[in-house]
């Protein structure tokens, strides 16, 4: 079980001249086994949303809630956040040079069980994981991220995903920088994530493209720190024909 | 090219307060006040005297050695002609004082062609911080010779050394020292290499313990072709001061130097100072150098100096570059760990070993490795306590 609900969220961000708020009051909820879709120009604050939910330290709540099955996702520590479900996919996965992906997929994985991954069944999973996103196997004795593609650190996000296994994915940009068959790959993973009882995700995107693949119950249209209109999977076609034009001359 | 490039291509002697002409004789070195340049980081205060006049005996430490096969360790008088044979000649009191003070010195030999399998390891333990000791040391991997060296210190002492190195032409030689000493340790080391042509050496300098730890460490080139790695690998606790001054001597053309040490730091006044010093003369051209020191400052209190220095008297080089970093640990970094459900203090003890990882690893002594990703950890383990109460804060 999985239902996220998020409540009249409001969000700025530290600047020189001061705070300034992004988040206007969003509120959405996404019930278990949902897929929700949110599409929105540059700077509407797509990440904003899906980082505040994360618990990254740049960004403060000023009001709203978040609730994760109930729970009050804000007092959790970002790991907290972790075990109890979330996972963010990046749009801009971090480097951490000397740290092999080996190491960290496990440190994570014993850190979201309690206890260490059995060893035999383990290393499979990994390159089962690797090579459903066709990462070559010696990814993981690379460092995390450093010095991989721009879709390779994407499709390293979905194998993650897939190890992992949390409730609730946040997965911000997922389809930006990838080509045709890098998207169809990332697609499958998160299908495959889909295919599992009760998962939900978050598909946050600027282009209707990747909704092809992935098709979501909901579609949200985020324009300047707010939800301006939600619907069905036809909102996204709308979108695709018309863009963001209607909302934005509307909206700011 | 500059009016001071060319002025300085006039000149064969290299005038630098950086490295100053040095002289056997104790009393040309003048007490340190604190304010010389070379002094101007050190705590005097702390050095027990042995920067000024305090005596030396024997016995500060006892040595074990263990030769690789093919290798010889003896111990020569303080008159042996093998002393000196490195150029090392000292620029400061406290390696004038070492030199005139030891009673002998240890000598390792590699043979002409010999390549040698496993490490030589010579330790020194330590037997009391109450008298000073003065060290010497020669290590000479001759023609072609191939061997690793590991000095290593342990315990409490105070000791000035000077070690010096020779790697004759061809020769493929890796020296290691590993400053593991107990808190209260005091230990001044100078240590000079002389690189023949088309010869490699790689010099690690690793500093976890004692309280006040300086090395200095330089490195002429006997001939074209030559390469020195200096590797350095420290770690700063409370109270701790660290120093590593580097100075790489190119005096010979088509040679190649590459420097790069990094180091951790954590608790009140844990205090580290790198200063990279390269001067590529004249004659030196077609040179490659790159020299690079970075800070991982893990808590508040703790503060790093880190100067790098590049003296160009010639155009006509390969490259040249340095870098250096003063930093904290980053938010980014941190953040993507922890969203994965790695706690704060453990995304932070992954981050340190992924800062000395790939230095670890490039130091290429298998028996050494564990060991050291060992002692990042137990140091990490000291300090743990301020990386939580810091995280809670
Ligand atoms: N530190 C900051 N200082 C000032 N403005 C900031 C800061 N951080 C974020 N912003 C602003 O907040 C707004 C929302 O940013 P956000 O990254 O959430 O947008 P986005 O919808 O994800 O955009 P994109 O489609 O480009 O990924 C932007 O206008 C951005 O410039
Ligand atoms: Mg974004």
């Amino acid at each position: 079980m999985s239902t996220l609900e998020i409540k009249d969220l409001q969000v700025s961000v530290e600047t020189e001249d001061g705070p300034k708020e992004i988040l206007k009051g969003v509120t959405l909820t996404i019930n278990s086994g949902e897929t929700h879709a949110i599409m929105g120009p540059n700077g509407s604050g797509k990440s904003t949303l899906a980082y505040s939910i994360a618990g990254h330290p740049k960004y403060s709540i000023t009001g709203g809630t978040v609730t994760l099955d109930g729970e009050d996702v804000l007092e959790m520590s970002v790991d907290e956040r972790a075990k109890a479900g979330l996972f963010l996919a990046m749009q801009y996965p971090v480097e951490v040079p000397g740290v092999s992906v080996a190491n960290f997929l496990r440190t994570a994985k014993t850190a979201l069980d309690g206890e260490a991954p059995k060893l035999r069944t383990w290393v499979k999973d990994v390159n089962g994981a690797m090579n459903k996103m066709h990462l070559d196997p010696s990814f993981s004795q690379r460092s995390v991220n450093e010095g991989f593609s721009g879709g390779e650190k994407k499709r390293h996000e979905i194998a993650q995903l897939d190890i992992l296994d949390p409730a609730f994915a946040l997965l911000d940009e997922i389809d930006s920088g990838l080509d045709i068959d890098a998207l169809k790959v990332v697609s499958d993973g998160i299908n495959d994530f889909r295919a599992r009882e009760a998962k939900s995700v978050l598909l946050i995107t600027h282009y209707t493209r990747i909704l092809r693949y992935v098709k979501p119950d909901r579609v949200h249209v985020f324009v300047a720190g707010r939800i301006a209109e939600s619907g069905g999977p036809e909102l996204a076609e709308e979108l695709e024909a018309n863009g963001y034009e209607k909302y934005t001359t509307a909206g700011v | 090219m500059t009016a001071a490039v060319q002025e300085a291509l006039e000149l064969d002697k290299v005038e630098s307060h950086l490295h100053p002409e040095g002289s056997f004789d104790v009393e040309a070195h003048e007490v340190p006040k604190g304010r010389e340049e070379i002094w101007r980081f050190t705590p005097l205060k702390r050095l027990k005297g042995i920067h000024d006049s305090a005596p030396f005996a024997d016995g500060a430490t006892k040595v074990e050695v263990e030769a690789a096969a093919g290798v010889t360790v003896e111990t020569v008088a303080a008159d042996a002609d093998v002393r000196g044979t490195s150029g090392l000649v000292p620029t400061d009191r406290v390696s004038a004082r070492a030199w005139a003070a030891s009673t002998g010195a240890t000598v390792v030999r590699v043979p002409t062609d010999t390549v040698v399998e496993g490490a030589t390891i010579i330790r020194h333990q330590g037997t009391g911080s109450e008298t000073a000791g003065a060290g010497h040391a020669v290590i000479v991997a001759e023609k072609f010779a191939k061997a690793t060296v590991v000095l290593v210190f342990e315990g409490s002492a105070v000791v000035a050394d000077n070690i010096e190195i020779v790697v004759e032409d061809g020769a493929d030689l890796t020296v290691v020292s590993v400053q593991d000493w107990a808190d209260d340790a005091v230990h001044l080391s100078t240590q000079h290499a002389k690189v023949g042509r088309d010869a490699t050496l790689k010099h690690v300098s690793v500093s976890f313990g004692g309280d006040v730890v300086r090395h200095d460490f330089s490195a002429e080139y006997a001939g074209p072709g030559g390469s020195v790695e200096s590797l350095g690998l420290y770690f700063a606790d409370e109270g701790q001061h660290i120093e590593h001054r580097l100075f790489v001597d190119h005096t010979a053309p088509k040679t190649k130097s590459n420097v790069v040490y990094k180091g951790a730091l954590q608790g009140e006044k844990a205090h580290a100072v790198w200063i990279g010093n390269v001067l590529i003369r004249k004659e030196a051209e077609g040179i490659e150098t790159y020299e690079e020191n970075r800070n991982l400052i893990l808590t508040d209190g703790a503060w790093a100096d880190s100067v790098p220095n590049l003296e160009i008297e010639t155009g006509e080089i390969e490259g040249a570059g340095h870098a250096s970093a003063i930093g904290r640990f980053d938010d980014e970094q941190l953040f993507y760990l922890q969203s994965r459900g790695i706690s704060e203090t453990e995304a932070k003890r992954l981050v340190v070993h992924g800062f000395f990882n790939d230095l670890i690893r490039h130091i290429g002594v298998p028996e050494l490795e564990e060991k050291l990703t060992s002692t990042v950890e137990a140091e990490l383990a000291k300090n743990i306590n301020t990386l939580i109460t810091k995280d809670n804060a």
